[in-house]
């Protein structure tokens, strides 16, 4: 079995995590800056990627950019902007082919290594500014971006439970940002914060693929210098639930959007993490289990009915799309599997099924480069190093008792509805 | 069995014919934990009208029915099939699109098992009334989820507009409505005709022995009984070459306007080679045109009409095929007719030229190679491009083929009034 493993090197300002692997026909480059999710600052983090992808001082627009891309065979390159717990994460993903593949040799993965860093560290500025038309051409299509989260009314059902359920708390904030903050930001002060985000961000840097590590180490040290820093680490708040919340909202859609929030009181690294990935498994994690089968399979009263973990802040969302007049009744379903979970009703067969369906997603995740990237990083953003084979193992060993002692810690926090205007 | 190499992407597929006429194709992919199946029949939301095996006359059966079909072959006397692919610690899967209906696995143990599974689940259907009720329920909830999302509703606005009469029109899931007319026995009877193996293919790929597996599979169909394979016949109305509607406004609740330019093709009988060509040759000139490093692309950013939700896309199969070209835009209109202007520019050779096709189409190569590395992506496109008698290893030979002309005369052809139509979502 090819379970790859990283090779972690510290350098100065950021760690290199290589794997090394004949896998794929192509390398993948991933950089990845964190900080804190903070009100002040999460426009910003939203904001800066856009920019710093769309032309650098070589390279100083779009098009320029993007055909020095398609001359390197087409190179993928995109950003991207997420919450992990109360951290905000920025990715830059390059995935590039693997030269060896190709009729004429080029040392594809050394441009690759430069070209991030040129995107990083030689943005298209003016002063101690942004470029102008790129600055107002990305604020724009921002803008544009936080809008259409209300357009696709399931995203904007989980976006209103999130806001709802953890509205004084750093988990509340969006990671895209907000309009209101993005008005206030000028091309300088972005540029200011470019600066600051280069001397405090957590920075790890992954290179994947069939790639040889010593001269990776070479190029990377030689293109990313970076000075020392201390990265701030937060430990996510775990809020006491004192009064559950029900929050029902009218809108323009033909199907009600349920969206259930629960506080677990469990986070990734911790001792019964395993439990409750078993737990969400059996509870609605797949199309096994108790969620689908009873409010989908039996009840038919919806098309899609799931659960799924926020590891690093420890919630557990369930989500389903239903008849607004079946509202009550959907609830009382949910509400009674959770009942079940609490009191042990499941059978041995559930949890041996949903063991052997977590292991195979976990496998299978690690079987694209990306997926790689994102289990690895759970310990950079938890602190604690965990290996796949450890987290296999773990699995395999969870018994009913942890499984009904992780639910007995589970809280009810919020009941969010979208509801249709038709009914 | 034979055995076909790619040299230069390093890749050895197997290929057998069973008896029954189900084609079989293994892609062994060392250093994969995953092995993936897929098991696709040549049957999708299109096929609306056909001779019933064992019958004489054309019968039209309700929209939707496809889809339906695909919900309710998981359903046995005994339970669940998907329950029983996670015993076997496997994900199982299907959809239905215009033509194909495909079910899947994939796994990191046990894949034999989770292929016998599989091929079993598929060939032994089970339709009762009372489940078939049942299921209208849940598959209702699945269309008022398509009819919340508007990109969705612009998507089959724009090929609405497109069509007279071709039932690719049609909303794949149907509608509330049509669904409410499907039976258990008109499930069986287009089961009976469009499930036959000589209409079916076997996809495998992952860290498999080829041998071996082949050896099973041979064994589990010869130990079943099929009818001997008899031609489909389907039945199409006619389809002027000419777009059915110029322009549509859906209004929904949303905050930014949305628009799909889409152009009919006016040529959509092609099949083999000539339809890889053409459907590369689309891509090629779209990506010319609109893509990320064109200077066309650049000004329609930087004048604010167009967003990151900008995209194109060209597809055709037998009897239907389409460019679409649009996203989010504060400036419906306006983008609308600069997309026109585009197009038609285009035929006088403004924003192509040879230079830039040719790092067109080094990006679609490198694009290609990247793909390899999805095992769904491989499955999947192989049998689509399987079903319309190409082969999806030709795509980087056909790639270095296509010369400048080509992508001039696909211009000339495509870029026509009467070709091209326009949907708008805005907000209410």
């Amino acid at each position: 079995m090819g379970i790859s493993l990283d090779t972690i090197k510290k350098n100065p300002g950021y760690s290199v995590h290589i794997v090394k692997t004949a896998q794929y026909k192509t390398n993948t480059l991933v950089l990845k800056m964190k900080a804190p999710l903070k009100h002040e600052t999460a426009t910003y983090r939203s904001l800066l990627p856009y920019i710093l992808q769309s032309n650098t001082a070589t390279y100083k627009s779009t098009p320029l950019l993007r055909s020095y891309l398609d001359e390197l065979y087409g190179a993928s390159f995109y950003v991207d902007v997420a919450k992990k717990g109360e951290y905000q994460i920025i990715s830059f993903v390059l995935e590039i082919a693997n030269e060896k593949f190709l009729h004429n040799s080029e040392p594809l993965l050394e441009k690759g290594i430069a070209f991030l860093a040129d995107v990083l560290f030689n943005p298209n500025k003016d002063g101690e500014s942004f470029d102008v038309a790129t600055f107002n051409n990305e604020k724009r299509s921002l803008q544009q971006r936080i809008q259409s989260i209300y357009d696709d009314k399931m995203r904007y059902a989980t976006t209103r439970l999130v806001e709802v359920m953890c509205d004084d708390e750093p988990y509340g904030i969006d990671a895209s940002g907000d309009v209101e903050s993005l008005g206030s930001i000028t091309k300088e002060s972005l540029y200011s914060y470019y600066k600051k985000a280069l001397l405090e961000d957590e920075m790890d840097v992954y290179v994947i693929g069939d790639i040889n590590e010593v001269e990776v180490h070479k190029l990377i040290d030689q293109h990313f210098k970076l000075p020392n820093r201390e990265p701030v680490r937060m430990k996510s708040e775990q809020k006491k639930v004192s009064e559950v919340k029900e929050k029902i909202e009218e809108m323009d859609v033909k199907q009600g959007k349920l969206n259930i929030g629960y506080r677990t009181h469990i986070v990734y690294g911790d001792p019964e993490y395993y439990a409750l990935q078993v737990f969400n498994g059996i509870f609605g994690g797949f199309s096994h289990s108790k969620l689908f089968i009873n409010v989908r399979e039996k009840a038919s009263l919806a098309y899609y009915a799931a659960s799924r973990l926020e590891s690093h802040k420890g919630l557990l969302m369930v989500m389903s799309g239903i008849e607004s007049a079946n509202y009550d009744q959907a609830v009382n379903i949910i509400h009674e599997q959770m009942n079940d979970m609490k009191q042990g009703n499941f059978t041995d067969e559930e949890l041996s099924q949903t063991k052997a369906v977590i292991k195979n997603q976990l496998l299978e995740t690690v079987d694209s480069a990306r997926g790689l990237v994102e289990i690895l990083y759970h310990n950079v953003v938890s602190g604690y190093a965990v290996s796949l084979e450890e987290w296999l193992k773990k699995t395999e060993a969870i018994t009913k008792e942890e499984i009904v002692a992780v639910a007995q810690k589970v809280e009810l926090d919020t009941i969010y509805f979208m509801k249709g205007t038709e009914v | 069995m034979e055995k076909i190499t790619f040299e230069q992407l390093q890749e050895d597929i197997f290929h057998e014919k069973m008896t029954n006429g189900l084609e079989v194709f293994i892609l062994p992919k060392k250093g994969f934990n995953k092995s993936f199946a897929t098991f696709t029949t040549k049957y999708g939301s299109i096929d609306n009208r056909f001779i019933p095996l064992g019958k004489e006359d054309y019968a039209k059966v309700p929209d939707g029915i496809a889809h339906f079909l695909e919900h309710k072959l998981f359903e046995k006397e005994d339970g669940d099939v998907f329950q029983q692919f996670s015993k076997q610690g496997a994900s199982a899967n299907a959809f239905t699109s215009f033509t194909r209906t495909a079910y899947l696995f994939s796994s990191t143990a046990d894949f034999d098992l989770n292929l016998k599974t599989l091929i079993d689940f598929v060939q032994d259907p089970y339709f009762s009334e009372k489940t078939v009720e049942k299921e209208k329920g849940i598959i209702g909830q699945e269309i008022k989820m398509y009819d919340d999302n508007p990109d969705w509703r612009l998507y089959f606005g724009t090929i609405e507009n497109m069509y007279h009469n071709h039932p690719v029109k049609i909303d794949i899931a149907g509608t509330v409505e049509t669904i409410a007319e499907i039976t258990k026995d008109l499930l069986y009877e287009c089961y009976e005709t469009f499930y036959h193996p000589s209409n079916m293919l076997l996809f495998i790929v992952g860290p498999v022995e080829p041998e071996e597996i082949m050896e099973k599979i041979r064994n589990n169909q010869d130990g079943k009984e099929f009818q001997p394979p008899q031609e489909i016949k389907r039945q199409f109305e006619t389809e002027p070459s000419d777009v059915a509607m110029k322009d549509r406004t859906l209004h929904m609740s949303v905050q930014t306007p949305k628009i799909m330019l889409g152009i009919k093709s006016p040529d959509p009988d092609l099949s083999g080679q000539e339809l890889l060509k053409k459907e590369l040759t689309v891509s090629i000139l779209l990506e010319m045109l609109l893509g990320k490093s064109s200077p066309i692309h650049e000004e329609l950013y930087m004048n604010g009409l167009i967003d990151q939700t900008f995209s194109y896309d060209f597809t055709q199969e037998a009897g239907f095929g389409f460019a679409l070209i649009g996203g989010d835009t504060k400036h419906p209109d306006e983008l609308t007719a600069k997309l026109k202007q585009i197009l038609f520019e285009a035929k006088t050779g403004k924003g192509i030229s040879e230079e830039s096709m040719k790092r067109v189409i080094k990006k679609r190569i490198g694009l290609f190679l990247r793909s390899l590395n999805s095992p769904e992506y491989i499955a999947n496109q192989f049998t689509r491009y399987a079903f319309n008698d190409m082969n999806l290893f030709d795509v980087v030979p056909v790639l270095e083929q296509i010369e400048f002309k080509d992508v001039k005369a696909t211009t000339e052809k495509l870029i026509d009034e009467k070709f091209i139509t326009v949907c708008q979502v805005l907000p209410k």
